[in-house]
């Protein structure tokens, strides 16, 4: 009796100390892995914090890590929607079909899916442009590798990892015509102990150099445990693996997105779009090119930055072709945003197939 | 040196061997907490337990032999919980043992905070004089760390320790039927509370070995499931130490061999490389099933009072 009263006045209490805080809007997120990856949840979940920090007490957020893609993510959504969440970033490709199943049965929520290409009514697309920080990459890797074989560790063949790997690929080439690609697919966004065996595959094949589209910054360790080879941050900089083995990065940074689109919502002026920003709008940033990066070569990948940023240049310019030999992009022409989003083949040069 | 599809052997087998002996750990520890009647799916929250704070204390002492030591320690201290709760308060263990992964997940993750990004000293190789001068195989199998050969040494004292000895028959009679263990005047709580133990220490070493040797460093979650491929190489070898030993190199090296054949460009396409482990547990599993007797302890899951 004495405890189910306590309980009572602390469930009471409960509820006005929430009632008191209570916000405008609920903002949840829906997290591949967990927030510690020191990768690409990590900086999601950095981009939650500056909503956070631009609204105070305006806005609540709510997270969920580590939910599998398919279908057990369709249940942490509904879950989201149910308690009230009036806007919901799902941030990992295998979300897309969830999302738009969920956005069907609660049309008053906002979804905002990340690098994905299906939208509805009430469901954005937003992505960044990482294919431009990977240019920067091959170029750096390139220049720098020794035994001109370049491992990559791809997660899941989709067109996101598929544009990275052909980007890093032609600016590779484009410095050094040697320059060979291995890749290695490891079908995980995390698990630190698959990711660390293929970087040491990799390596015991001769990359010096390796080059990781998953989260986790176990291959970097395992980089700087075999020595001589070089790496690059991935989604997040990474910086305490510098200098070596890490020698640069991509930064995803989506706080102003995410604020801007919470704005949206409060204001009421939220509609359907699809945002897919690259190093000019700042959505991917250039970590720092370390010192083990020699001098002429940081100034040249500095300047393939900005004239990235710039527009002037774009990462795809022909004359191109696909692996097959056949043409894809004449001579000064660049490929279009379409081609992009979908490209499902290799371009020429490149070894092996992509599984599909 | 002799190289097969561009892969050479030699590196191979000396990976497989790294990438097996944390499920390995995880699984003979394991092992024995079945073999005495308990089924604990808790192996993942001890095993990330015993990562993270065999990390911790590795790298604030900057050495890794003590940093096993606490990982084994603070693995038995989380199973306590679960022995706890299943043997004096009878509580479920399926669900126990899921709610021990989750504590382990969350208390991992608390502890660990200030610890992502930092090096640890790792353990180094030993280099077994004489033996690893021996061409080929002695790189193949003699230049390990020390917790590849501790590992297997502690799959042949289990082994031992239930085939030959009065505490493993013990043992064996509590997991078989625990009411005629009782009745013959065998503790059952008591054997039962320090096997659980032992298999806490035993994924606490393992989860170290992820977090020290092979990655090394620690990230949140980094487990990643590996304590669940424990459990399943449990059943795969048959609750039989030396075929836990043969599940798990089996487990792991088809894992490297597969990420291996994909860094060499060996035209064998990806997926099915990628299922290889998977379709050969399954296959094992039917070979293993159709023979009929499995070898699971009677009393497995059930949870034992005194007055029954």
């Amino acid at each position: 009796m004495k405890l189910k009263s306590i309980l009572t006045s602390a469930i009471a209490a409960f509820a006005l100390g929430t009632a008191a805080i209570a916000a405008d809007i609920k903002v949840g997120f829906v997290y591949v892995g967990p927030v510690g990856d020191g990768g690409w949840t990590y900086e999601h979940d950095q981009g939650r914090k500056a909503v956070v920090e631009a609204f105070g007490d305006r806005v609540e957020t709510i997270y969920q890590e580590s939910v599998p893609e398919g279908a057990d993510s369709e249940r942490v959504m509904t879950q989201m929607a149910l308690q009230g969440a009036d806007l919901i970033f799902t941030t990992s490709f295998g979300y897309m079909d969830p999302t738009i199943n969920v956005a069907k049965k609660f049309p008053n929520v906002k979804f905002e899916h990340a690098t994905g290409y299906k939208r509805a009514d009430n469901v954005s697309t937003y992505s960044a442009r990482f294919y431009e920080g990977r240019a920067v990459q091959g170029h750096i890797a390139g220049k720098m590798t020794k035994t001109n074989k370049i491992g990559y560790i791809g997660s899941f063949p989709i067109p996101e990892v598929i544009r990275g790997i052909n980007s890093a690929y032609i600016h590779a080439k484009k410095v050094n015509p040697d320059v060979e690609f291995n890749i290695v697919w490891a079908y995980t966004w995390f698990d630190p102990a698959k990711e660390a065996d293929a970087a040491n595959a990799l390596i015991e094949q001769g990359c010096d150099v390796v080059l990781q589209h998953t989260d986790s910054t176990a291959p970097q360790a395992a980089a700087e445990k075999a020595g001589n080879v070089i790496t690059f941050g991935q989604a997040s900089d990474m910086a305490e693996f510098g200098p070596l083995p890490r020698v640069s990065s991509i930064i995803d940074d989506w706080g102003p997105y995410y604020v801007a689109r919470t704005q949206a919502v409060l204001d009421g002026t939220w509609t359907s779009t699809d945002t897919w920003d690259g190093i000019g709008p700042g959505m991917v940033k250039i970590g720092e090119i370390s010192s083990a990066v020699p001098a002429d070569i940081k100034a040249e990948a500095e300047a393939l930055r900005d004239a990235l940023g710039s527009g002037e240049y774009h990462a795809f310019t022909g004359p191109l072709n696909k692996q097959d030999g056949t043409p894809w992009l004449a001579a000064g022409e660049t490929a279009d945003d379409g081609t992009l989003a979908g490209m499902n083949f290799y371009v020429e040069g490149l070894t092996g197939k992509i599984p599909q | 040196m002799m190289d097969l599809l561009g892969i050479n052997p030699v590196l191979l087998i000396a990976s497989l061997m790294v990438s097996a002996t944390p499920i390995l750990l995880a699984a003979i520890g394991e092992t024995v907490v079945e073999k005495s009647g308990v089924l604990n799916l808790g192996v993942e929250g001890m095993m990330i337990v015993g990562a993270v704070v065999g990390f911790i204390t590795a790298v604030n002492t900057a050495n890794p032999a003590i940093g096993f030591v606490t990982a084994a320690i603070a693995g038995a201290l989380l199973s306590t919980i679960f022995a706890t709760l299943v043997l004096y308060l009878k509580s479920n263990q399926v669900a126990t043992g899921l709610g021990l992964t989750l504590v382990g997940l969350g208390i991992s993750a608390l502890l660990g905070k200030p610890y992502e990004g930092i090096k640890s000293p790792t353990l180094q190789s030993l280099d077994i004089p004489i033996l690893s001068d021996i061409p080929i195989i002695g790189h193949m199998l003699f230049s390990h760390d020390a917790m590849v050969y501790v590992s297997i040494l502690i799959v042949g004292l289990v082994w031992y320790t239930l085939k030959y000895t009065r505490v493993g028959l013990v043992l064996r009679a509590v997991g078989e039927n625990h009411d005629a263990a009782h009745a013959l005047g065998y503790k059952v709580i008591h054997i039962r509370f320090l096997a659980i133990m032992f298999g806490g220490a035993c994924s606490g070493l393992g989860g170290a070995y992820i977090s020290l040797v092979r990655v090394p460093q620690w990230t949140e979650g980094m487990t990643a499931g590996a304590g669940w491929i424990a459990l399943a190489i449990v059943v795969f070898a048959s609750w039989k130490p030396w075929r836990t030993l043969i599940g798990a190199y089996l487990f792991g090296g088809i894992t490297v061999l597969q990420l291996n054949l994909q860094a060499a460009g060996v035209a064998i396409p990806v997926e099915y490389l990628s299922m290889s482990p998977f379709l050969i547990t399954i296959a094992v599993l039917v070979i293993i099933s159709a023979r009929g007797n499995q070898g699971a302890p009677a009393s497995l899951g059930r949870p034992f009072h005194a007055s029954n």
